[in-house]
């Protein structure tokens, strides 16, 4: 890992380790566990750390960590990742209704691909999706691995406002709206999860290195979810990825 | 009863130095544009340097005062009027009861930053009381202020100890040129010699746009060796954006957590008090120093903090 491994300066209180310049598993996999590799060394000075597709970005106070106390310190835990254990990445499952109202394009992306929409449903939901980071707006997650056998171009006019909970497919990505947002994507379904809410506990679910499953739920599924996510009692399953 | 807002201004917002700790989920950080005045004015009023304040922009609001409290006004200079006179900036202030705050019009700079002693009863988002308006989060209900709103002190002191003392000098002073001092990187390696020479050669101009989230500057094409396109990456408070077109973009306060455009150079933290006061027109020049002045710098002002807190509270304990 250590040889292709670059520090650049990202001003004067943060610090970009980057571990390559590709859209790759396998940095995504370098990046996840430098990540938590630094949170177990508890270096004083870091205030947080910000992964990306192709580094992790280290914002530090310089009033308790000078930016070469800092380097050394980076450097050397790049030499002593062979020895952290880094556990297996959780696959969320996030339960979704397809088609119908929450998904008004499923028959459109049926159609482009050729496919029945319950074909779309068992292929879009049959895959552990990697999260590469988050960003554009609180809470969005960047996956990769869908199926290019549903890749769908966007809309040709974008809607005015989609609401939050809807999942989408752009192109050859899919994804989660945590907001309501304008946006092109085709909608194929909604999760009565909250993917982002200010103020729960962990307002975010999602973390960068994890792995997001959908499952297919019927109305009365949707309607019960939904009624425990509004009284806070929905606890998010979870599954260990088998290891590939 | 505290403040009411007869008139709002053109965009008032409650700030503090912003929400850390999710940037990793997408969450934009937000806090104060200048957070040198921000400091300074909480420090005047003996506040936490980091309490949440009201950043002022451009046109300024009308505000009424129900409640007796100590406030200071630091920043750009907007016209600030008490009861029609003249209000004194960088220094402490008692307001009586029905007393009205006016803006009469942008003298100087962009953003002035009006602190309350014992803070504003807002409560924290995330760990911030910064307003951050895209995703409507933080401050007065996510948004900025509007005419009828109503603000409440958390501990409003108007017993403030030693307040003739309470005094500094105006701290923000216009330039026909602003200086800003940056480092190189992250990207400074996707830009050809000319580019770079470009970009610290030429005197750039504030365009239009010009917001919470960015600063856009019209001038000199800067060259990158292949566009200015990349995977993306993780963007810093100052982070000089060059997309493909060539002409940089300063992000600020309210920038996106992460982007896929080259970044030639970050402007230092310590200049951020001037990045903050840029307004459309402006002409910035740039210059570059190593990590290890822009730190300098950085303690330089935390001493001059230091320096000021123990002049305010010096013989104290003697009380």
């Amino acid at each position: 890992m250590m040889e292709q491994v670059r520090f650049l300066t990202t001003g004067d209180t943060s610090v970009s380790v980057e571990f390559g310049n590709a859209i790759s598993e396998a940095i995504n996999r370098d990046i996840r566990a430098y990540k938590i590799a630094l949170e177990k060394a508890g270096i004083p000075g870091i205030v947080e750390t910000v992964p990306t597709y192709r580094a992790l970005m280290v914002h530090y106070n310089p009033g308790i960590i000078r930016s070469w106390a800092l380097k050394e310190k980076l450097e050397a835990l790049l030499g002593e990742m062979g020895d952290i254990e880094i556990p297996p990445s959780p696959v969320l499952e996030i339960p979704v209704l397809y088609g119908g109202e929450m998904g008004p394009d499923l028959a459109f992306v049926a159609e482009h691909a050729g496919l029945s929409q319950e074909e779309v449903i068992k292929i879009h939901s049959s895959t552990e999706y990697l999260i590469y980071m988050l960003g554009f707006t609180p809470g969005f997650t960047y996956l990769g691995g869908m199926s290019d056998s549903i890749a769908t171009p966007r809309l040709q006019q974008p809607r005015v406002k989609i609401p939050a909970g809807s999942v989408g497919i752009a192109g050859s990505q899919t994804g989660i709206y945590p907001i309501d947002s304008p946006g092109g994507w085709q909608l194929i379904g909604r999760t009565p999860l909250k993917m982002y809410d200010p103020e729960r506990e962990t307002p975010i679910l999602p973390e960068a290195g994890q792995y997001i499953q959908f499952f297919p739920v019927d109305q009365e599924e949707y309607d019960l979810i939904l009624r425990a996510v509004e009284k806070g009692s929905y606890e998010l399953k979870t599954h260990e990825r088998k290891e590939v | 009863m505290s403040i009411r807002v007869i008139q709002p201004g053109v965009q008032t917002t409650v700030q503090d130095l912003g929400r850390f700790g999710y940037q990793q989920y997408g969450v934009p950080v937000a806090g104060a544009m200048d957070p040198h005045s921000m400091k300074l004015a909480n420090i005047l009023l003996d506040n936490d340097p980091g309490e949440a304040v009201l950043e002022i922009t451009i046109m300024g609001p009308q505000l009424l005062f129900e409640e007796a409290n100590y406030v200071a006004l630091t920043g750009g200079d907007l016209g600030a009027t008490l009861d029609g006179v003249p209000m004194p900036r960088y220094q402490a202030v008692l307001i009586r009861p029905g007393q009205t705050l006016r803006f009469l019009g942008l003298r100087n700079g962009c953003r002035a930053y009006l602190a309350f002693a014992g803070g504003l009863d807002i409560p924290p988002v995330m760990g911030s009381r910064s307003t951050y308006l895209k995703a409507k989060i933080g401050g007065y209900q996510g948004r900025k202020l509007e005419a009828g709103d109503v603000l409440y002190y958390r501990n409003a002191n108007p017993a403030l100890i030693f307040p003739e003392r309470r005094l500094l000098g105006i701290d923000f002073v216009p330039q026909k040129q602003y200086e800003l001092r940056v480092v190189l990187g992250p990207q400074d390696d996707y830009f050809t010699e000319a580019g770079l020479e470009t970009f610290f050669k030429e005197v750039y101009t504030v365009s239009a746009e010009f917001d919470r989230m960015g600063c856009r500057l019209e001038g000199a094409v800067v060259e990158h060796k292949n566009g200015g396109d990349i995977i993306s990456d993780g963007i810093a408070f100052g982070a000089i954006q060059v997309p493909s077109a060539g002409k940089p973009i300063i992000m600020a306060a309210d920038r996106q957590t992460t982007g896929g455009y080259t970044k030639i150079a970050t402007v230092i933290s310590a200049d951020f008090r001037l990045l903050g006061q840029l307004k459309g027109g402006d002409k910035v020049h740039f210059v570059p120093v190593s990590v290890e002045q822009a730190e300098n710098s950085l303690f330089l002002e935390q001493q001059y903090y230091q320096m000021i807190i123990d002049y305010f509270n010096r013989d104290r304990t003697l009380l």
